[in-house]
């Protein structure tokens, strides 16, 4: 499979706007940005925890267009999946959504990301980092086109207990009945809007996708019917409190993407991120088959634990210990730490040396934490909690109620 | 026996008849399937022309194992040297020829210092060339995740390596990646010495003099310890000779059998489809076809890990060696070249520039406007090969680079190459083109379509550092087992490489023993 990119001019631009800027720079009061994958996104608004508070009780928007996104199509679009991820990718329906990680050859983590089964045989597959070059090399043998189309799907998650009253207020028939991964399409603005019932916040939540010409109205159409429902725009620091709560790992923070690492005990199986459940030797062929089936047989390396840690300090890359006493062996590091405003506790996930990690198992957190630029350390007791710390039964209820 | 103890072997050329006899002499159900309607791959005599008949491929045997020879008792099965221990000639245009033994010059112009020069470049790389030499029968080692036996192994050959002592030790790490060029610079004198020098260097590779691991592929040449050979009805009777040795052992083989793929049932092999259609259950098959047909054509790019499948499709193996048959009707003379050495081994690189200046055109797809040649004539020592008073010239011409595709556009590659080789070969043998009764020329696409050879290389992959001993073919399946449960290669393609040696063959052989295979 060759592209030809001799056409392209985005080398020209060095960062750019998504198609929403003229909305999201008017509401950004604040008016801080970084750079998402090319893009500038709003950190923040108004306010983080005002923005978070929309997320759990109302209905907030996040800008997500930066996500790089790819149209998988061709007459060996599932085969060329199926041989990509771990999982079973016949088991996704047209219609259906799927999370899915994928390997090097070592079983290693590349991504991972959601496959979209939009049509029949026809594919989006989102990842959290750049893939076209792995999904190209991974392509010999394959009748498949692959297209990175991130500039022009415009995107926007749209999460919170109230979305679905919203999108339904926004005449968007019969959107009650998508179940959680479900895919919907409803006209608007003279375009398809596709609407799928995901999210990184393990709450209830829309994504929606359109045509960046139609962009900006579908923001101020979403705000119109949101107005009566607490709309309001969020930044990727509310979106990250969110999204620890919901357990979900990021590449790069939980774990380090294979292709990027260099020393070889840095990168991660899925088993280790504790995504085993996404890893089916039933197919015959996938890319990290052989080593995931060595590591099943010899046992994992490390563990991915969720820990709720007492008290109130911030657990941020803290060493973990098996015992109170900080002299000790480390038996892991805190990836990502947060106070959890819906859990009422101070939760982080965290990366352990096997056979730690265990519930009931004794561990400590050791986190050093300033109070008017003077550092003190507090060792503090962790426990593994199972399941994620915020798993709101709307999340799956099914039609979402009303409000 | 049931089907999942059968073992197919895909192809019966050298490789895969050595692993088929070791198979069967250990008990095994062996079958072999051969595309031709004659077994023997690259190593085979067939007509090229009425009454005249040529080791299509391969033409000199030179690192045929010994021991695989005396075990598989291939004197008994019928294989006799027409005519060992070939001298190679120089050839000069006016002349002035230089015979050449063993590491001494027989005949010919070279002065004092290099005929001193000449004895200690030959024993040194014979001392090298022993190294590798150990290495032959040897699995190669794997170099990551394995256990102490692996790591014994890597201990052995560094330990081959220590064992040269001091200063060729250091001598040897310093050549071995080196070109063949700047050593025979630090050498020699005579051109004349260092152009046939340096031809054996890159014979059957996609290198000039000048490109690094040509000291290797000198080496590799050098290791079978023997110098080169002619056996009594061309290579076929190698072959013959190893095919007798096997259905002795018990090996079924069955020829005009192309292979169309290898099939699997879940993650293992279950056996094979020809191409008519006709499907062979086995539990274990040992592909004989070089590493890139056998994994992305046979097996399928899409039945691998990603990772692996760029390795392989990423695999070197880009022939520039074309083969040249003449049938002539009486022997052909060259410019004062005493009878006594007509039927040697007469080389046309008269200047390692020469031969560096030949390479050049095949890096930008041309052919050379003045090849390099390695000429037989083995009908001086073999009458049965021509009618009678008649001879056939065999040469290896380089460089043609490989260009896939037939049609008219190959036919005139082909004979404008054809054109430029009897000019040079004429600068050297006056009018031979009025003695030849039929010519013909295989380009590496030939190669590639007549012998199966991906992309026309003579050793089912370049030989060089990144792709030998523990990279050979590719890092994670240089140990002959394939990453898909029951699959083996036993080519060229594996350690240690190309060359009419069996040791791979007897290698994967091993392998699959070792692994339980058809048990």
């Amino acid at each position: 499979m060759k592209q030809d990119m001799t056409h392209k001019e985005h080398f020209r631009t060095a960062v750019y706007q998504t198609p929403f800027h003229p909305r999201t720079s008017a509401l950004n009061v604040l008016n801080v940005w970084h750079r998402w994958k090319d893009y500038t996104v709003s950190d923040a608004y108004f306010d983080t925890p005002l923005e978070y508070a929309a997320i759990r009780n109302a209905c907030a928007v996040f800008d997500l267009t930066p996500m790089t996104k790819h149209r998988i199509t061709g007459p060996d679009a599932l085969a060329f999946l199926n041989r990509l991820v771990t999982r079973d990718v016949a088991k996704i329906k047209p219609g259906r959504v799927g999370y899915c990680v994928w390997c090097d050859d070592n079983g290693q983590v590349i991504d991972d990301g959601t496959i979209f089964h939009l049509r029949e045989g026809d594919y989006r597959l989102c990842s959290q980092e750049r893939q076209l070059d792995w999904l190209s090399r991974s392509a010999l043998g394959f009748d498949v086109s692959i297209v990175e189309d991130t500039h022009d799907v415009a995107c926007l998650a749209f999460q919170g207990p109230t979305t679905c009253a919203v999108l339904k207020k926004m005449g968007l028939a019969g959107v009650e009945k998508l179940t959680p991964f479900g895919i919907g399409y409803f006209p608007f603005a003279g375009v398809e809007l596709m609407v799928s019932r995901t999210g990184f916040t393990g709450d209830l939540g829309y994504e929606l996708w359109i045509d960046p010409s139609r962009a900006v109205a579908l923001w101020d159409a979403l705000f119109a019917a949101g107005a009566d429902y607490g709309i309001r725009p969020m930044g990727t620091h509310a979106l990250e409190v969110s999204r620890i709560e919901a357990g979900f790992v990021q590449a790069g923070m939980d774990f380090l993407p294979a292709d990027s690492a260099v020393r070889v005990d840095r990168t991660r199986s899925p088993f280790e991120l504790d995504l085993g459940r996404l890893v089916d030797f039933s197919k015959p062929n996938f890319t990290g088959r052989r080593a995931l089936l060595e590591e099943q047989k010899n046992g994992s390396r490390y563990r991915l634990v969720k820990l709720d840690i007492a008290g109130n300090k911030l657990a941020k890359a803290a060493y973990i210990y098996d015992r109170n006493d900080s002299s000790k062996k480390v038996v892991g590091t805190v990836t990502s730490a947060v106070w959890s405003p819906a859990a009422k506790a101070n939760i982080a996930l965290a990366t352990l040396h096997m056979p730690a990690g265990l519930p009931g198992d004794e561990l400590w957190a050791e986190i050093y934490y300033q109070r008017e630029l003077q550092w003190a350390k507090v060792m503090a007791r962790c426990r593994v909690v199972e399941g994620a710390f915020f798993d709101p039964p709307r999340r799956r209820a099914n039609p979402p109620a009303d409000f | 026996m049931t089907d999942s103890r059968r073992i197919i072997i895909v192809g019966a050329g050298h490789n895969g008849l050595v692993c088929a006899a070791y198979l069967a002499r250990a008990g095994r159900e062996v079958l072999v399937l051969e595309a031709a309607d004659q077994v023997g791959g690259a190593a085979v005599t067939r007509e090229f022309a009425p009454g005249f008949r040529v080791s299509a491929c391969a033409h000199l045997l030179y690192l045929l194992d010994a021991g695989i020879s005396r075990e598989l008792e291939l004197s008994a099965h019928g294989l006799k040297l027409a005519r060992g221990s070939l001298r190679t000639v120089a050839l000069a245009a006016a002349g002035e020829h230089l015979v050449l033994g063993a590491g001494k010059v027989e005949a010919g112009p070279l002065g004092a210092a290099d005929r001193a020069a000449l004895g200690e470049f030959h024993t040194r790389m014979q001392r090298f060339a022993g190294v590798l030499a150990k290495q032959h029968n040897r699995r190669p080692p794997r170099i990551a995740g394995g256990g102490s036996g692996e790591l014994f192994a890597a201990a052995l050959l560094g330990f081959d390596i220590r064992r040269l002592g001091r200063d060729d030790m250091r001598e040897f790490l310093r050549i071995a990646g080196t070109n063949i060029f700047d050593i025979l610079y630090e050498s020699f004198e005579s051109p004349q010495l260092k152009g046939a020098l340096a031809l054996d260097a890159v014979l059957g590779t996609n290198l000039g003099p000048r490109s690094n691991n040509s000291v290797l592929t000198l080496l590799h040449r050098l290791s079978g310890n023997v110098a080169p050979g002619l056996p009594v009805g061309g290579m076929g009777a190698v072959t013959a000779a190893l095919a007798a040795a096997a259905a002795k052992a018990g090996v079924t083989v069955r020829t005009g059998s192309p292979v169309a793929r290898i099939t699997l049932e879940g993650d293992r092999v279950s056996g094979v489809e020809l191409e008519s259609g006709e499907m062979l259950a086995a539990g274990t098959v040992v592909s004989n076809a070089d590493p890139v047909r056998t994994l992305l054509t046979l097996v399928g790019a899409r039945n691998l890990e990603a990772g692996f499948a760029q390795r392989v499709h990423h695999l070197r193996a880009r022939g520039t060696a074309a083969k040249l048959h003449l049938a002539l009707d009486r022997m052909p003379d060259f410019t004062r070249l005493a009878a006594e050495y007509a039927g040697e081994r007469l080389v046309i690189a008269p200047d390692p520039l020469y031969v560096e200046q030949a390479f050049n055109p095949s890096k930008y797809g041309q052919s050379s406007t003045e090849p390099v040649l390695e000429i037989t004539i083995p009908t001086v020592h073999d009458a049965s090969l021509a009618p009678a008073g008649k001879h056939v010239l065999s040469a290896v011409v380089q460089y043609a680079p490989y260009i896939p595709g037939t049609g008219a556009g190959a036919d005139a590659r082909r004979s404008e190459f054809l054109d430029r080789v009897l000019n040079v070969l004429e600068r050297y043998s006056p009018a031979l083109r009025q003695r030849i009764v039929a010519a013909e020329l295989l380009m590496p696409a030939d190669l590639e379509r007549e012998f199966r050879l991906t992309g026309g290389h003579w050793h089912h992959g370049e030989l060089a550092l990144d792709q030998f001993l523990m990279l050979r073919p590719v890092p994670g399946a240089a140990q002959y087992a394939m990453p898909i449960g029951g699959l083996y290669l036993c080519g060229a393609g594996c350690h240690p490489g190309g060359g009419v040696m069996g040791s791979a063959g007897a290698n994967a052989a091993r392998a699959v023993l070792a692994t339980g295979g058809g048990a």
